[in-house]
């Protein structure tokens, strides 16, 4: 029983720390307003499955140590009973009862959460998924980014809500952050939408829950909700262009004469692809790979150098670059701001 | 007729040589033959799809494993699913129909015995294709060219731009050849029970496996013709350049899923009917009642295939559907409850007041009981279109499906192997394996299955090959991964009893479970005729008036 008041309580036991949750995806500590409204929905509907399941577990268990077949049964036939009318009417209606009672709660909570009225104030993001990464578009400020997503927290006096609309490149994808709100697909040519208050920063942690290919397992979602002023400084550096001295131009030079081009872009140069990632501000993140590694210069390297032993099946092609050139390259990359 | 035609009887007269014998099974037209064929080859591709579960639970018992690499991981959950519903789950049901039906409503054969063959052998080759596979490409260490599109399939990554070369050619191939077979099969059982039925046979007096099996057999016409239709659309999507699901361009990747699920929701009872229909068989010989309230469980059976039909979008809730749709899903689905909880009620009033004997078949029933109960609970769980928004897709969803499947359907199997094995071979299965059988899988099955609700809850999803640390999720899964040598170990006593009762176990007799149905009436094993003289009846419970003319079961039927 322990164990289940601490799967059920938002927060961990004493000990940790009191807004640390037992697990940094569950859906039992919500921070936004969908992830809230379902998880009180969920102990609603657990509290009436599990007194059906104790009234008949009881029954059930009853039966099976009060009617067994004692050692002394003498092998008579016990009363041969066919069934009762009465009995199965009552066995019809209470279940229905309940069942309508579930109903008219799911269908109050539905009609709250699902597609409401976006607010004029609201902060549209574009989704767009591929396989095995998350592209990020700011309309309204002109930025593109991926893999971690900066959205502004929001609290009831000052609603700042932010709506994805999620659209899909190739494959099924499924955005899933379990704390901010239930699963959306993206599926092609099928435009959906989701939207989330959330209203604590800090990093969510999520990622693709519909099957969409070889390295559907590292399609990693990490969801920065920011305060109001770390947001304005991020989306501010994210509109400036990337600096890049003359320091990196071998690199840079590599860069733009290989393939990479084809998939990358990095605004205000050559490099407009639109396949992979844009890089544009590539050091604001803290992973490479949507979130299968950190961001760090011997990952980055790894990365270049071949991206199929950090990712096996990504669809980033190892370039075969000398060494010197896997180095240029990565020196470009980090002097991405 | 002598015993000498009929070698496979247990006789005196010396057995004809092997190639004789196959010969024999390979052509046979005989049902009870064609149902052991359904079965046995169900129960070898059981072992090899639990195989292919073993490995999936060995990559997964630690974060960051490296037993597989990512694309045979996609393949073995792929192969594992269509493996399991379609080559095992469906032949084992359509095994047990096969066997038992005509001998339950007192028929000779099946109506159309060559087509009964026919659909064996199509449904044979489909699982021989499907495996066929592992040897293709790279072989079978680097899995073949298996397919690793999930058993669903999802539009668009069949479309010959994400999945190239043939991997999902032979998924789609062989689930059509053996959705021929099952549609065959199901005319098959549904023109038996219509149209040859023994005198006095009222549709009103079937046994309630009868009734079931009818259900089921009109559920597989409904269901798998569309999924069939859908196969073809994809092969004409692959290869004549249709673009029916083919999203680049321009087709439907929704399209797919309502034509799937069309066919996969109702599937789910194609194979619990079955086993409510070997549950409602042997609750009642066990307790030594009749069934609480037959006709209500006919009309409950009934009524689950109707709302059966039009339950499949739930498996959709987060597609982006209105709320208007939600709803409905949402309504019929929990609608379903209804029907199927009334089914527990009376199986629940049948053992109360009876005197219930817990030998191997009443065991793995009663576990079907506690274990459906559960699972149909979180059923009506993400029946909740916003639970379902946060756990479909998740390990809590893995966990209610298993429970379904494993808990209570196989469980019923089970249950249903150990009553009617010595009817088939003429001995008893042994009593302590099969009980040891019983514990070690239910320890099994709920270690591995009660612990993956967890990490659902904790934000885990389905067919991911690894995950990160640190998301609590590691220790659930170890749990998750020794539960299945627990069901590894159950499998192999209960392959083992099989093989050694056999051979070894004491000698049955027509009747050893003082049971009630006609199928008892003729000996162990049934000659190929079933009954000598085509048997009249005037009840539910045929044996039971023989065994107590003073007071036969027809004085209180209306």
């Amino acid at each position: 029983m322990a164990a289940l008041a601490a799967l059920l309580s938002p927060t961990a036991p004493s000990g940790a720390s009191a807004t640390q949750p037992l697990s940094p995806t569950s859906i039992f500590a919500p921070v936004s307003t969908p992830a809230d409204s379902i998880f009180e929905l969920s102990l609603f509907v657990l509290a009436v499955t599990a007194a059906i399941f104790v009234t008949v577990f009881g029954l059930l268990l009853y039966a099976v140590v009060r009617f067994r077949r004692k050692t002394n049964d003498d092998g008579t036939e016990p009363p041969q009973v066919y069934g009762s009318y009465e009995v199965e009417l009552a066995w019809t209606i209470i279940p229905v009862l309940i069942v309508v009672a579930l109903f008219l709660a799911t269908a109050r909570m539905i009609a709250s959460t699902q597609h409401p009225a976006k607010p004029r104030n609201a902060l549209d993001v574009v989704v767009i998924g591929h396989q095995y990464w998350w592209e990020y578009r700011y309309p309204a400020f002109d930025v593109v980014t991926a893999n971690e997503l900066h959205v502004p927290v929001s609290d009831a006096a000052d609603p700042a809500p932010t709506f994805l609309t999620l659209l899909s490149a190739d494959t099924d994808h499924s955005f899933w952050v379990p704390r901010l709100a239930g699963k959306t697909d993206l599926i092609p040519n099928h435009p959906n939408s989701m939207w989330i208050d959330p209203h604590e920063t800090g990093l969510y942690l999520g990622q693709c829950a519909q099957y969409c290919g070889t390295q559907h397992a590292k399609m990693l979602l990490r969801v920065y909700v920011d305060s109001r002023e770390d947001f304005d400084r991020w989306i501010e550096a994210q509109r400036r262009p990337a600096q890049a001295d003359g320091a990196v131009a071998r690199g840079r030079d590599v860069f733009e004469t290989t393939a990479c081009v084809n998939c990358h872009a990095v605004a205000g140069t050559a490099a407009g692809g639109r396949f992979g990632p844009d890089l544009t501000h590539f050091m604001s993140r803290d992973t490479i790979a949507a979130g299968a590694a950190a961001n760090t210069p011997e990952n980055l390297r790894l990365w270049i150098r071949n991206p199929d032993t950090l990712k096996p099946g990504s669809l980033m092609p190892a370039m075969n670059l000398s060494d010197a050139d896997v180095n240029a390259v990565a020196d470009y990359l980090e002097s991405l701001r | 007729m002598t015993t000498a035609s009929i070698p496979w009887m247990q006789s005196d007269v010396a057995r004809r040589p092997l190639v004789e014998r196959l010969h024999d099974w390979v052509t046979t037209v005989d049902h009870k033959r064609l149902g052991i064929l359904y079965v046995v080859y169900a129960l070898v591709l059981l072992v090899v799809a639990g195989i292919e579960a073993a490995i999936m639970r060995i990559q997964l018992m630690a974060p960051h494993n490296d037993f597989v690499s990512p694309q045979v991981f996609n393949r073995m959950f792929t192969m594992h699913g269509t493996t399991m519903i379609f080559f095992v789950a469906m032949p084992l049901v359509f095994g047990f129909a096969n066997y038992l039906v005509p001998l339950m409503i007192g028929a000779r054969d099946m109506a159309f015995p060559r087509l009964n063959a026919f659909s064996f052998w199509l449904t044979a080759f489909g699982g021989v294709l499907l495996h066929f596979s592992f040897l293709g490409g790279s072989g079978l260490y680097g899995a073949g060219t298996a397919p690793d599109v999930g058993w669903f399939a999802y539009a668009p990554l069949t479309a010959k731009t994400f999945s190239p070369g043939h991997s999902t050619d032979y998924w789609t191939l062989a689930l059509l050849v053996s959705g021929f077979g099952s549609i065959g099969t199901a005319i098959n059982i549904l023109t038996t029970i219509l149209c040859l039925r023994c005198p006095g046979m009222t549709l009103g007096r079937m046994p309630l496996f009868a009734w079931l099996s009818l259900t089921m057999a009109g559920l597989v016409i409904l269901a798998v013709s569309p999924l069939s239709a859908a196969q073809m659309m994809l092969l004409v999507d692959r290869y004549l350049g249709g673009h029916f699901f083919d999203t680049q361009a321009g087709g439907s990747a929704v399209i797919w899923m309502h034509f799937f699920w069309v066919f996969g929701h109702p599937e789910v009872y194609v194979l619990v009917i079955p086993a409510f229909a070997v549950v409602s068989e042997i609750i009642p010989v066990f307790s030594r009642k009749p069934i609480f309230g037959y006709p209500v469980m006919v009309a409950a059976t009934v009524c689950i295939g109707f709302i059966s039909m039009s339950v499949w979008a739930h498996h959709m809730f987060t597609v982006g559907m209105s709320p208007a749709a939600n709803g409905f899903f949402v309504l019929s689905t929990m609608a379903i409850a209804v029907p199927t909880g009334i089914k527990i009620f009376n199986w629940l009033a049948t053992m109360w007041g009876g005197t219930i004997q817990f030998r191997t078949p009443m065991l793995f029933c009663t576990g079907f009981l506690f274990q459906f109960l559960i699972g149909g609970l979180t059923g009506v769980m993400l029946a909740c279109a916003p639970f379902d928004w946060q756990l479909g897709g998740s390990y809590f969803l893995v966990a209610h499906f298993h429970y379904v499947i494993v808990g209570a359907i196989l469980f019923a199997l089970f249950g249903g192997f150990y009553y009617w094995f010595p009817k088939v071979s003429g001995r008893m299965c042994s009593e302590t394996l099969g009980k040891l059988h019983f514990w070690l899988f239910l320890i099994g099955f709920h270690l591995t299955f009660d612990c993956m609700h967890v990490p659902g809850i904790l934000g885990m999803p389905r067919r991911i090959y690894t995950y990160e640390p640190g998301r609590g999720w590691d220790a659930w899964n170890l749990w998750v991964t020794i539960g299945v040598v627990f069901q590894g170990l159950g499998t192999l006593v209960f392959v083992g009893n099989l093989v050694w009762s056999y051979f070894e176990g004491d000698r049955a007799g027509s009747d050893p479970w003082d049971a009630w149905t006609l199928e008892w009436s003729t000996e162990s094993p049934p000659p190929v005729y079933n009954f000598a003289a085509l048997p009249v009846v005037r009840s539910r419970r045929p044996l039971w008036d023989l065994k107590h003319p003073e007071d036969p079961d027809w004085k209180y039927e209306q």
